[in-house]
């Protein structure tokens, strides 16, 4: 059993039909991505798994148990925390009050210092700027502090969206590394990414999305050497 | 370059800036002649100043619960008078009951809590359950619809409140503790006035820490800022927004008690105006900013105290007090016109990511 399956899951926008029939698996330990163009319904999957869009059908699971009908708020307690497309922090809260929220659901203080100094310990730069408001960190510190943020709960499962947009190569290098210290450190990853090129490089699988439905799955490194993959996503 | 600035400045402009020079020009004019005049000594315009700061202390409370709430919803509860009116309004029947008994004299401090308590807990329950019923069905349907609601919201409890008690004034009892006045480095000031000051200033106080510092704080402001984001932290979204009502409740009816204290009566009617300042003075600081809607509130208290007679007594006007708000909500639409943002509202926001 996956540690996460989610099977035949159908979404709408409206009356988009933004999701048509997509299964995903994620086995612990495991960095799984979804690349896919623009609009191809990567983040409705991923909104769609962290409860912030219900599926009209289908049905997701974690370790077994059925997130499918859970509100956001609480599939996050079950361990899903979701990493959201253009970073979302909270602009006008200080780096240290963004971090604090990050670990809202738990209540054990012990517990949540020994977090705060694995993620400052992880990204040092949040601890210079630990009292700046948000709003005035740059690009990569505040994608920084997004995942710093959604690290202060030890999630099971870690789902990333677009975590490379808008940062300049050198950054993006950057947050891919930590990507893979996080996966080296035992935590589950599914990684939603237009650039396809270094997702593939992260991860051991991966899922084709074009216009809401799985086109391809497969192993990262045969996704790389397909032919489909190469012209339309590795720009080759 | 004339061609320019005509395509740049329309008329409508033209006249919008003749509106707010003329008023501005009468209002230096008015203050000269009247300082010239010498109508009113010192001892007035302290007098007029300590009752602004107290009317506009007042007007602070219950703005802050106008401004959480626009942060969290982006919508303008005018019902929220209606949650100012109805903690005083019950809380006067226990106060009227303490007076007969006689313990409102021989034990003012416990009374007076027990009447912020009551009152507190009607505005909170009120407030919760208004929005439980009236506006949470409503989330996400288009703007217009919750503020439409929120005026029948207003009417229902009003005419509510006036079934269950009376359309009639009723006299809160003297508390014999807050008559006369002290003096304070030589100015003389009333106590009752001086007492809804400092109560007001601790409530203030009180309610910016726990906004800033508290767990619960930190998320109300979470999610008036990104409320996906905030689900996304495990925070429950619905659960803070009923948090903002309830806490815009409790500064509500706390304001309504210290209301009562300075006008010495209650009616059914009594939060539309009141509720309509607050509002004023939550847009005058900027609203959905909380040290704003306070500073608009304590502005909005002076220049409607000061204001008549300062402005007005100079230009012969007979009785300027009447025309205390004409000059509030002549204050809105100009804030509206020429800094919609109001006082602190540009200079706080920081631009999102």
């Amino acid at each position: 059993m996956a540690m996460l399956e989610v099977e035949g899951l159908h979404t709408y926008y409206g009356h988009i039909h933004a999701l048509k029939d997509v299964s995903v698996n994620v086995e612990e330990g495991e960095i799984v991505t979804i690349i896919g163009a623009n609009g191809a319904g990567k983040s409705t999957m991923l909104k769609t798994t962290s409860g912030l869009l219900k599926p009209r059908k289908g049905s997701i699971r974690l370790n077994g148990e059925d997130l499918t009908q859970l509100r956001a708020h609480k599939i996050v307690e079950k361990g899903v925390v979701q990493v959201p497309e253009g970073r979302r922090i909270f602009g006008t809260l200080t780096v240290m009050e963004n971090l604090d929220m990050g670990a809202f659901i738990s209540k054990d203080t012990q517990k949540n210092k020994e977090n705060l100094d694995r993620v400052l310990q992880l990204f040092p730069r949040l601890k210079e700027r630990s009292k700046q408001v948000a709003g005035t960190l740059s690009g990569g510190e505040q994608q920084m502090l997004a995942m710093g943020r959604a690290l202060m709960t030890e999630p099971k499962m870690l789902l990333l969206d677009e975590p490379s947009m808008g940062l300049a190569p050198v950054l993006v290098d950057d947050i891919f590394d930590t990507i893979r210290q996080l996966h080296d450190a035992g935590t589950t990853i599914l990684l939603v990414e237009q650039n396809a090129r270094i997702a593939l490089q992260v991860a051991s699988r991966g899922y084709v999305l074009q216009s809401g439905s799985v086109v391809l799955s497969d192993t990262a490194e045969n996704l790389e050497k397909n032919e489909m993959v190469r012209e339309a996503y590795l720009g080759e | 370059m004339f061609q320019r600035i005509r395509e740049r400045i329309s008329p409508t402009d033209v006249v919008m800036w003749l509106i707010g020079g003329g008023l501005l020009f009468l209002v230096v004019w008015g203050s000269i002649a009247t300082l010239i005049k010498g109508t009113y000594t010192a001892r007035h315009w302290i007098d007029f100043i300590i009752f602004g700061l107290a009317q506009g202390s007042v007007y602070a409370l219950i703005a802050t619960g106008y401004t959480m709430v626009y942060g969290v919803l982006r919508m303008i509860n005018f019902a929220h008078g209606e949650v100012f009116m109805s903690g005083p309004y019950t809380a006067y029947f226990v106060a009227a009951w303490f007076y007969r008994t006689g313990w409102l004299d021989t034990n003012p401090i416990s009374c007076l809590a027990a009447i912020f308590l009551v009152s507190m807990s009607v505005s909170v329950t009120i407030a919760f359950f208004l929005e439980r019923i009236a506006y949470r069905p409503l989330r996400g349907a288009p703007r217009l619809i919750p503020l439409i609601t929120a005026i029948g919201a207003s009417f229902f409890l009003q005419y509510l409140f006036r079934g269950l008690y009376g359309s009639s004034f009723q006299a809160y009892p003297d508390i014999a503790m807050l008559e006369g006045h002290w003096v304070i480095w030589g100015i003389r000031i009333l106590k009752f006035q001086a007492v809804v000051i400092v109560a007001a200033i601790v409530l203030m106080f009180a309610l910016y820490s726990f906004v800033m510092k508290s767990r619960i704080g930190k998320a109300i402001r979470s999610v008036s800022e990104d409320k996906e984001a905030s689900a996304l932290m495990g925070i429950d979204v619905d659960k803070m927004i009923s948090m903002t009502f309830v806490v815009g409740g409790a500064a509500a009816g706390a304001a309504g008690v210290l209301y009562a204290i300075m006008f010495k009566q209650v009616h059914f009617f009594m939060g539309f105006i009141p509720g309509i300042k607050a509002f004023t003075a939550a847009v005058l600081g900027g609203i959905g900013n909380i040290p704003g809607a306070m500073l608009g509130g304590i502005f909005l208290g002076l220049v409607e105290s000061v204001g008549p007679s300062l402005f007005l007594d100079g230009l012969g006007i007979v009785a300027p007090y009447q025309l205390k708000d004409a000059i509030a909500f002549t204050m809105l639409v100009m804030v509206l016109i020429f800094r919609p943002t109001g006082i602190l509202g540009e200079r706080l926001a920081v631009k999102k990511a």
